[in-house]
């Protein structure tokens, strides 16, 4: 009885406490937003490439185009629709990779120690002085335009980003004696670095990983926005406002307006929930002790 | 009133502490921390104030300092040499705090700006006091070197981590009483330092404090230690004070169930080697304990009227103990 | 095998750490089903001694024998062959758990590690563990959090209990714990070695304490051992003036900081 009242009267306050208004309207965000994406080929009123001379710059709220519609007349509606699968996929392909290599490397370079510590710290110091997006536009140069190479490269300037993160976290937590309780007890040091400590590390990487996201968003959309990223007739958001230049110098931002603010609350959400959830570790980390 | 109006001015206290009551508001619910505790520091005198995790010792040493939780609910008074801690305003607070009362805690890394110098550490207490800042470092030098503390005057250009654990504890005893203080209050102060050091450090501020004249509140989980050095000990469980005697008659003859467990439970070097004898369950804050004694669910004599209500405090051999039974406590 | 052979024995152990010797020349043996304790403050290199024995650190020079084996094997067989024989407690019974897991899962993984079998005997034996050290099995479904820090304490004896060791290293294993709790769990090691015969190596601070749970001991002084011998014998008659300055500042109503002071000189001018 003793036992299970004070946890369970600790969960309620728990889940009381820290749900605040803005978390709940960001994720919502972000779900419709994805399932806008998904859901795009079915719910957008009409074909993204479908272009109608006769009503190109329409105003948002005319009939049919609630948007409005762009220099071509394409519905700007359907286009930010299909716009945020490549917009959302390509910065979460960014983040898994980076993740996946970030993790692994800040977790090497915590356990190892010594000189493989140092080499992998150096090298992710170096990668995290390069400029992000000047890495990218290189890769361009190399590789071509596409979002392959992009893509790839980010993740490497990524990587430093959640692996530093990870090591100093991992470093941290491998000082308290339950990681070492599993060594006396014969357990090899891969198994309780990846069963026991990553775990306990897990919710700092994921926070930081919806850090990165944000970050990739833009990024991507900038390049997208140089013309070197996203090739036509597919359309992610930075390419939309590209495209919309001209129209906004004539006088109808809508066309470039609507993908800018699905990129701006986009990033204003991720980091929202990123921010939660690294607020929401180190609660817990204090309400431990 | 008269009577007690005599005994002020016959012998003000430099600690009273008369029933104090103590709760705090957690999520919406009372959480009471201290019930009904009541201790007397006379000037000069050593008192021990014993008990386990969560029995309010700390928190009954530091309400003399007007040191409080953050919402709690008192009743009761705490009077420091005169002035009525739980009604002060925040300056008379300081007042207080900067001249009469001192404190030294477990850990004296954790209680001394770690970039500034002893030196600064030292010479700011006293010129809060208002010694001039010249006078203040003519007089550091001597205040370590009466701490043993050797080339105090290179000592004081040091910073805390140069300093081990103990010497580091002299230097925070040094300070705490270079402004003559009335009360010194002592919460474990010697609990993170090894045994031969602990030994060094209780013996300083057993000298200190008698050269000074300073009552002190001495705060341990260590009935030994307290037994060691204090003229008088009270025990406190759950929020409050079981037994109080002199340490020397508390430790041979112990007149709370409580005190006596406690005895058993602590394996000593002296003596023949004897079983210890384990109190069953875990000790309790007031909030978890139950209604009427607060030990009876850990206590071998409770009997059904243990549970009716708390029981009074009663003289039995030389402690004031509140059992029903102490009688039936033999040693 | 009738002569009695030491289950741990350890000769000339060194540690240094850079140009720091933490542990010099340090040898003892333990016999089947004796404590031995390992006294001294901090800086006295107990600690290191007992991480040593762990595995957790490696000697610069020395031997550790358990069984008669040489230890210190990084394969998996030999991980696992010391573990079996050897496992530790620490000082802090909070930290020796993983905090997302429950006691029981914990006590249970190095079962599964050291024995593989049905998961069925796993859980009935973790709660004949839980049983043994006198925890509910309610107490099993909790997170570390949730426990006193007794009940921790016991929980971790229950897992190092599980592989079933010869020997196991108790690192100021009741030092956190009040004094109630801390008799306990006393109570609790002197029983768990009279039924099952096991064999403890005690590190402890306190005289007291390993007064009560030792038949032999060593006292550790800046690395080095300055004195050993039967525990009892020790605390009566204590030969090195170390010792004697150990037992003097040991509080008790007639404490004597004179002689205190005396001893210390006396060591000084050693």
């Amino acid at each position: 009885m003793t036992l299970t009242i004070p946890r369970l009267r600790a969960k309620a306050a728990r889940g009381r406490r820290r749900r605040p208004l803005t978390l709940v309207l960001a994720t919502a965000f972000l779900v419709l937003v994805a399932a806008m994406g998904l859901l795009a080929p079915v719910l957008a009123p009409h074909s993204p490439d479908e272009t109608s001379l006769l009503n190109a710059l329409a105003p948002p709220g005319t009939e049919g185009h609630w948007l409005g519609t762009d220099s071509t007349g394409r519905d700007v509606l359907s286009r930010v629709m299909h716009g945020a699968r490549l917009s959302l996929l390509a910065p979460l392909g960014v983040v898994l990779l980076s993740l996946v290599l970030g993790t692994a490397i800040g977790l090497l370079a915590a356990r190892a120690g010594g000189w493989v510590d140092a080499v992998l710290s150096r090298g992710m110091d170096i990668v995290f002085a390069f400029p992000s997006l000047l890495l990218v536009i290189l890769s361009v140069a190399v590789f071509g335009p596409g979002l392959t190479a992009p893509i790839c490269v980010l993740a490497i300037a990524y990587t430093p980003f959640i692996g530093r993160v990870v090591r100093s976290v991992a470093i941290q937590e491998g000082a308290r004696p339950y990681l070492e309780s599993y060594r006396v007890m014969g357990f090899g040091e891969l198994r309780v670095t990846l069963r026991h400590l990553l775990p306990n590390v897990l919710p700092v990487i994921i926070a930081q990983s919806a850090l990165s996201f944000g970050y990739a968003l833009v990024d991507l959309a900038s390049l997208s926005y140089l013309g070197l990223g996203v090739r036509p007739p597919d359309a992610d958001w930075g390419s939309m406002i590209s495209q919309a230049q001209s129209a906004i110098l004539q006088g109808s931002p809508w066309s470039g307006l609507m993908p800018g603010i699905a990129v701006l609350l986009t990033v204003v959400c991720v980091n929202l929930l990123g921010e939660h959830l690294g607020g929401s570790i180190s609660g817990k980390r204090s309400e431990e002790t | 009133m008269l009577q007690k109006k005599e005994a002020e001015t016959a012998r003000r206290d430099a600690l009273d502490i008369s029933g104090l009551s103590l709760a705090v508001s957690r999520s919406g619910t009372d959480v009471p921390l201290l019930a009904g505790v009541s201790v007397r520091v006379a000037r000069g005198e050593t008192v021990g104030l014993v008990g386990e995790s969560g029995s309010g010792k700390s928190l009954t040493s530091r309400s003399a300092l007007g040191m409080l939780p953050r919402g709690a609910r008192t009743t009761g008074g705490v009077t420091v040499s005169g002035v009525d801690v739980l009604g002060a305003d925040r300056r008379t607070l300081r007042e207080l705090r900067r001249t009469r009362v001192s404190m030294i805690f477990q850990d004296p890394r954790a209680s001394i700006n770690p970039v500034r110098r002893v030196g600064d550490y030292l010479t700011e207490g006293l010129r809060a006091r208002g010694v001039s800042s010249r006078e203040a470092a003519e007089r550091a030098p001597d205040l370590l070197d009466q701490v043993g503390i050797r080339d105090p005057r290179g000592a004081l250009r040091r910073f805390p981590h140069e300093f081990s654990g103990g010497m580091l504890q002299r230097v925070m005893i040094a300070g705490a009483l270079s402004t003559e203080p009335e009360l010194l209050l002592a919460d474990e102060p010697t609990t993170a330092l090894d045994v031969t050091t602990q030994a060094e450090v209780v013996g300083l501020l057993k000298t200190m404090q008698e050269a000074h004249g300073t009552g002190m509140l001495f705060v341990t989980h260590d009935l030994d230690l307290a037994a060691a050095i204090c003229d008088r000990i009270y025990v406190m469980y759950a929020g409050r004070i079981v037994e109080e005697a002199t340490g020397a008659s508390l430790f041979r003859s112990p007149a709370h169930p409580y005190t006596r467990a406690l005895l058993e439970a602590s394996p000593s070097v002296h003596g023949e080697k004897a079983v210890v004898k384990a109190i069953r369950g875990r000790p309790l804050a007031l909030a978890e304990a139950p209604s009427g004694c607060s030990f009876r669910d850990r206590c071998p004599l409770a009997e059904e009227s243990c549970a009716e209500g708390v029981p009074p405090y009663r003289a039995h051999g030389a402690s004031t103990v509140a059992c029903l039974r102490p009688e039936e406590v033999a040693p | 095998m009738n002569q009695p052979q030491p289950v741990l024995a350890v000769s000339s152990l060194v540690k240094r750490f850079g140009s720091f010797t933490a542990v010099d020349d340090v040898s003892f043996e333990l016999m089947p089903g004796t404590s031995l304790g390992i006294v001294g403050e901090s800086g006295s290199g107990k600690t290191t001694t007992a991480r040593i024995l762990a595995g957790l650190e490696r000697p610069t020079s020395g031997t550790v024998t358990l069984e008669g084996r040489a230890v210190g094997g990084r394969s998996r067989r030999d991980r696992l062959w010391q573990a079996g024989r050897l496992q530790m407690i620490f000082q802090d019974p909070y930290g020796s758990f993983d905090p997302r897991r429950t006691i029981a899962q914990s006590i249970a993984e190095p079962l599964r590690l050291h024995a593989p079998g049905p998961a069925e005997r796993h859980r009935a034996r973790v709660a004949e563990l839980l049983d043994q050290v006198g925890l509910s099995t309610r107490a099993g479904e909790a997170l570390p959090r949730d426990l006193s820090g007794g009940q921790r304490q016991r929980a971790a004896i229950a897992r190092a209990l599980g592989i079933a060791p010869r020997v196991l290293v108790l690192d100021e294993a009741v030092a956190a714990l009040d004094v109630s709790i801390q008799a306990q769990i006393l109570t609790l090691l002197d029983e768990l070695r009279r039924e099952t015969g096991i064999s403890y190596v005690f590190v402890s601070h306190d005289l007291a304490v390993v007064r009560y749970i030792t038949d032999t001991a060593v006292v550790m002084r800046h690395g080095r051992i300055v004195e050993r011998g039967g525990t009892e014998q020790i605390l009566r008659s204590p030969q090195h003036p170390y010792t004697r300055l150990l037992l003097d500042s040991i509080p008790s109503p007639d404490w004597d900081l004179e002689r205190v002071a005396r001893d210390r000189r006396a060591l000084d001018a050693r």
